[in-house]
């Protein structure tokens, strides 16, 4: 009995190394292939020899990656920032408060969520025009100061389980709804508001439709995710670029993002925790 | 709002011919009369994206429930597994995009794997007929959310149920099979409504693996041409916008009825816990 559970217990942990090696091959190739020369990145040869560091310099030479870089970190972050103020005030009104029509509302919000980005990007991109904002980042930006339907369902969930005693006692001491909101709620919901900021952040990092269609006629507004796009069809139509320059790209592009992920796994948790004890 | 006056306009848009320039013209049904009857890449594109999603999602679902299943049997150091598994998610599409063109390029490192287990290549994205393949490994690799997910929801089951199971003499398959499936059924549902969603939506990855330029867009021989990208082509390429808003709201609807379907199917496979206790 003991020795079938010690068999199991290999095969078990056999089968997860196998399939760790699987996911952590793609990043193992590329990373190798960004220390490559360009003709041995062109063979089927998977360590580089010899190692260069020169497709991190190539990269920043081919395309203007500290601008892109640049943009990219603003988009990001002003989003964010937009989000989660934007998010608030609506998530507490949908929550906290007592009005006429609050689910209609909740619901249409839901709503919006199955609606496809096809369907709202063709008449905003009509309005943007109409602006002159096409070719900047406002587009991108703007639209994330007035709600996002994810981040306020996500953040009236929370709210909704944050006791309604807390409200009542600051109400008894005079606070009106926007002092309850910004002293009593938000300090309370900080790991969910974090949260939506932290998604808003990838989720620009890693976006590439919008600023593909609203800024990517504009060298200055690109942001990484089209730019390093762009590349491609280089190394694909002459073979002037090398596949390392792209990988080296590539790298440079996810590295913040798996950084936050190593960093934020912990913040989640502890957001978990947090308000495990707290509510 | 920045949703409820676009989804008006784009309905208003889908009934006329506007370029940008002037002012838009009202033309009636004759939009998505063109899209239905005199547009092949319509079809061809609602082809290829149908693929992604009635082939692709369950391949990718039924991956997710096996990475989870594994997971789930590492006592000690299972955390580490987790993360690694889970690590891909976080890539940006278009960064996994260009890994991957280059790990499945001609020539490239899975070629040499595949040639020295005397397996023959395939050409992958420049194969009409492996490109797709091509993506449902990318996608196979990133399916970190799911399986997440469906790990939850297998630590939710509680061990009595196995225990029960093994006392009626029960084997691996049949605790699987009656055990496990039903508990975790909502989230196979959960995750095939969003695998809807997000399916006919497919884009980037397409966009990118097809060359990621206008002239190469759905290549290999428009194997690549999705629903998304031939919209995008339309609407965002040749400014036709009253054609694209059509194409947007005929999406919309199959994403509309598509997850009506399975919630009326849902009532005879998924099996929630609370009406049952």
């Amino acid at each position: 009995m003991r020795r079938r559970r010690i068999l199991m217990s290999i095969g078990n942990h056999s089968l997860a190394i196998a399939l760790a090696v699987v996911f952590v091959m793609p990043f193992v190739f590329v990373l190798l292939t960004s220390f490559m020369t360009r003709q041995q990145a062109l063979t089927s040869r998977v360590w580089p020899h010899p190692w260069v560091w020169t497709n991190y310099q190539d990269i920043f030479s081919l395309i203007p990656m500290l601008r892109y870089g640049y943009n990219t970190v603003i988009y990001a972050t002003l989003s964010a920032v937009g989000v989660m103020l934007s998010a608030i005030p609506v998530a507490y009104a949908l929550s906290r408060m007592r009005w006429r029509g609050r689910n209609a509302v909740f619901i249409l919000i839901l709503a919006t969520l199955m609606l496809p980005d096809q369907v709202t990007s063709v008449p905003l991109y009509i309005v943007f025009v109409r602006l002159h904002w096409i070719g900047s980042l406002k587009p991108l930006i703007v639209p994330n100061f007035f709600g996002d339907a994810f981040s306020i369902f996500l953040l009236r969930q929370f709210f909704m389980t944050i006791p309604e005693e807390l409200s009542d006692a600051a109400r008894v001491d005079g606070a009106g709804e926007f002092r309850i909101m910004t002293r009593v709620i938000v300090p309370l919901a900080k790991p969910a508001i974090v949260a939506i900021g932290l998604f808003q952040f990838l989720f620009a990092w890693n976006d590439f439709f919008y600023p593909l269609i609203y800024a990517g006629n504009n060298p200055k507004s690109i942001t990484l995710a089209v730019g390093l796009s762009q590349i491609l069809s280089n190394v694909q139509v002459n073979y002037s670029v090398s596949w390392g320059a792209l990988m080296a790209g590539s790298v440079l592009f996810m590295l913040p993002v798996i950084i936050i992920f190593f960093f934020a796994q912990k913040v989640f948790i502890e957001g978990v925790t947090l308000t495990g004890v707290k509510g | 709002m920045f949703t409820l006056y676009p989804m008006i306009a784009s309905l208003y848009f889908s009934f006329t011919h506007y370029d940008l320039t002037g002012t838009p013209q009202w033309v009636g049904l004759s939009n998505y009369r063109f899209m239905f009857t005199d547009d092949p890449n319509f079809w061809l594109s609602l082809r290829n994206t149908l693929w992604m999603v009635v082939i692709a999602t369950p391949i990718q679902i039924v991956f997710a429930i096996g990475c989870a299943l594994v997971l789930i049997r590492i006592k000690r150091g299972g955390g580490t597994y987790r993360t690694i598994f889970f690590l891909p998610t976080m890539v940006p599409a278009v960064a996994a995009t260009l890994g991957f063109l280059f790990i499945l390029n001609p020539g490239g490192p899975t070629d040499a794997v595949l040639s020295f287990l005397h397996i023959p290549t395939p050409l992958w994205f420049q194969d009409p007929r492996w490109a797709k393949p091509g993506l449902l490994l990318l996608g196979m690799w990133g399916i970190g959310t799911v399986m997440i997910i469906f790990l939850a929801s297998l630590l939710d089951v509680s061990r009595e149920l196995y225990d029960a199971a093994d006392v009626e003499g029960a084997s691996g398959w049949q605790r699987f099979r009656y055990v496990t499936l039903p508990m975790i059924s909502p989230v196979i549902f959960f995750a095939a409504v969003t695998g809807v969603i997000y399916g006919f939506q497919y884009f980037t990855e397409g966009f990118v693996a097809s060359g990621g330029q206008p002239s190469s867009l759905g290549d290999p021989q428009g194997s690549l041409l999705f629903y998304g990208i031939w919209l995008y082509q339309q609407g965002f390429q040749y400014f036709h916008m009253g054609y694209a808003s059509a194409m947007a709201w005929v999406l919309f609807l199959i994403i509309m009825a598509c997850t009506l379907v399975l919630f009326r199917t849902s009532k005879r496979w998924v099996f929630y816990q609370g009406g049952f206790q």
